[in-house]
């Protein structure tokens, strides 16, 4: 590295090295326009789907199978369809929705706070046991939650726990991942001096953590509070297992049944417009929180990039 | 929460339940049905085809968006990195059955588009061509994903590494290729390994488009769903458990071995 840097020096007649690199030299010449269309064109792929969502989701069920794709049927019916998604089968979806904020609402602050705790102790104490215990929490990010999601479920039904919404929460509450992160994070952001500071001023140790940790933690516990939230209010193999009624179910096992009834057909077929508006409806909010947060998830995901 | 469900898994996976004589202690007669089952080998099988040809589409995809953007010399590179992104905040169920539509033969706009040039479309969820859709609809769901990562890891190089190389006059794909990707290594590394724990725990695709395409997806196509069909439907969870268990374990031999052949290469270099 340092071969480098001594030769750019070299170099400064040429042109002025710039420390901060969106400041780059001449930026205008680097701009590339066939990069730039091809790049475009790319994002067509990752853009078209949710295009076509939109527009099927204005679509009365006929006009679904008489007009083409990616243009507006004959008459924009979204508001029937949303009045379909919301009444079917006695307004279940509100439910639906309902569940699905609480399970991943308890379970991304309860599954943060426990990994911000461990992470901390982690990086800021030596217990016995304590490097045995994070390499566990290492590999245990390598393990497949379906090898766990099985066991998990019979564990749960010998206990009297499977369908209700702590079959949901409990596992979710378990974040190897944010462990990882957290430690991370805490070993960078809070210095022990501070900690030693608190000490001596006579500050309990779990005070230290509360008041002193926490604050310094901030955008480390929003990284993964995010994520958790992501990954409960995605996840669709555990409450299909867990869960066998209806009105417990979150969004994702609640449209995936709507879905198989709808592909079942029959006398059903006006469910096809009902399931893409569902869909719609159920990805709007997760959509608007990674576009309004981004700022928080990019840094948290270069602590995990960079030193995983 | 982590451990017990694990220990619990293996104790399960040495029993078998009958019907007359209920639970029986049969030591690793489990394991042995599993690895002579042709049903969860087939499935294993399809799983490391996927692996083959899919992650590495996926992630050299995502590499050349995460060094395009990082190039500085696309227009409106904020705007797209966020686009390529945001089929990740979609859940895998509702992009399952979204791209279930868009493959449908009915109102599919893929179908319609080939139709409208007077050519026959291909079904998309046929036999043959079900495992290319659902590596597509993979693909569409973790590029952004991925690479965000290894962006991430691009923006954290130092400047110096290559604006000296640049002005010593060597091309975007010459500092890409020696002085980028060998810098953000462990990043690529971190995305291979969670790619191979992905595709080996893939079921809300085989279980969702199954609704779709019922006979070109059997009750084994992939493991996960072979081990979940297992324990729920034909209600054998001592031998789910034992399907479970390899799979873990297969999952961390294919892991562990991608992380020593990498580190192997280091060290010779």
């Amino acid at each position: 590295m340092s071969a480098q840097v001594t030769r750019a020096t070299s170099t400064e007649d040429v042109a002025p090295r710039s420390v901060i690199r969106r400041k780059r030299y001449n930026p205008e010449k680097r701009r590339s326009t066939p990069l730039t269309i091809l790049m475009w064109l790319c994002a067509l792929y990752f853009v078209l789907p949710i295009v076509w969502l939109v527009i099927a989701s204005t679509k009365s069920n006929s006009d679904l199978f008489s007009s083409f794709g990616f243009w507006f049927g004959k008459q924009i019916s979204i508001w029937e369809n949303l009045q379909n998604v919301f009444t079917t089968q006695g307004g279940i979806f509100t439910n639906w929705i309902v569940n699905t904020v609480i399970y991943a609402g308890v379970s991304a602050i309860g599954a943060s706070l426990l990994a911000t705790m461990a992470g901390y102790a982690f990086a800021k104490y030596r217990f016995p046991g304590g490097k045995l215990l994070f390499s566990i929490t290492l590999g245990a990010i390598m393990i497949p939650l379906t090898a766990l999601a099985i066991p998990t479920y019979l564990l749960f039904s010998s206990a009297g726990l499977t369908n209700t919404a702590w079959a949901i929460i409990l596992p979710s509450l378990v974040s190897p991942f944010g462990v990882f992160l957290m430690r991370v994070y805490a070993a960078d952001a809070i210095p022990d001096s501070l900690i030693e500071a608190a000490r001596v001023d006579g500050a309990g140790e779990f005070r230290i953590f509360w008041q002193v940790g926490l604050r310094l933690l901030g955008p480390g516990v929003i990284t993964v509070l995010l994520f958790a939230l992501v990954a409960t209010w995605n996840n669709y193999f555990l409450p299909l297992i867990m869960l066998n009624t209806s009105s417990l179910y979150p969004l994702t096992v609640g449209l995936a049944q709507l879905q198989a009834a709808s592909a079942a057909g029959g006398g059903a077929q006006a469910l096809f417009s009902t399931v893409i508006t569902g869909s719609l409806v159920s990805i709007v909010p997760l959509i608007i929180a990674f576009l309004y947060l981004q700022r928080y998830w990019q840094t948290g995901l270069a602590t995990g990039g960079v030193k995983g | 929460m982590l451990i017990v469900p694990l220990f619990y898994s293996g104790y399960l996976s040495f029993f078998q339940t009958k019907l007359v004589g209920g639970v029986s202690f049969v030591g690793l007669a489990n394991y042995v049905k599993a690895f002579l089952d042709p049903a969860f080998l087939a499935g294993v099988g399809r799983m490391a085809l996927f692996l083959v040809i899919q992650v590495p589409i996926m992630l050299g995809l995502a590499l050349f968006f995460a060094l395009a953007l990082d190039s500085g010399r696309v227009r409106g590179s904020k705007v797209l990195r966020l686009l390529i992104f945001i089929p990740y905040a979609v859940p895998g169920v509702v992009a399952t059955l979204m791209w279930g539509y868009l493959y449908g033969q009915d109102f599919g706009p893929i179908a319609q588009t080939i139709h409208l040039f007077g050519l026959n479309a291909p079904n998309l969820l046929s036999e043959g061509n079900v495992l290319g859709s659902m590596m597509n609809i993979v693909t569409w769901e973790f590029i952004g994903y991925n690479m965000i990562i290894m962006y991430s890891a691009l923006r954290a190089i130092p400047a110096d590494l290559f604006e000296a190389a640049e002005i010593d006059g060597a091309s975007q794909w010459r500092v890409a290729w020696s002085i980028k990707i060998p810098a953000i290594r462990p990043a690529i590394l971190l995305t291979v390994i969670f790619s191979i724990i992905g595709t080996f725990q893939l079921f809300n695709e085989p279980s969702l488009l199954h609704n779709l395409a019922p006979n070109a997806i059997n009750s084994s196509y992939t493991p996960n769903y072979y081990a979940y069909n297992v324990a729920f439907v034909n209600q054998d969870v001592n031998y789910a458990a034992a399907l479970a268990f390899i799979l873990g374990i297969v999952i961390m031999i294919v892991s562990y071995v991608v992380q020593l052949t990498t580190q192997r290469r280091e060290r010779l270099i």
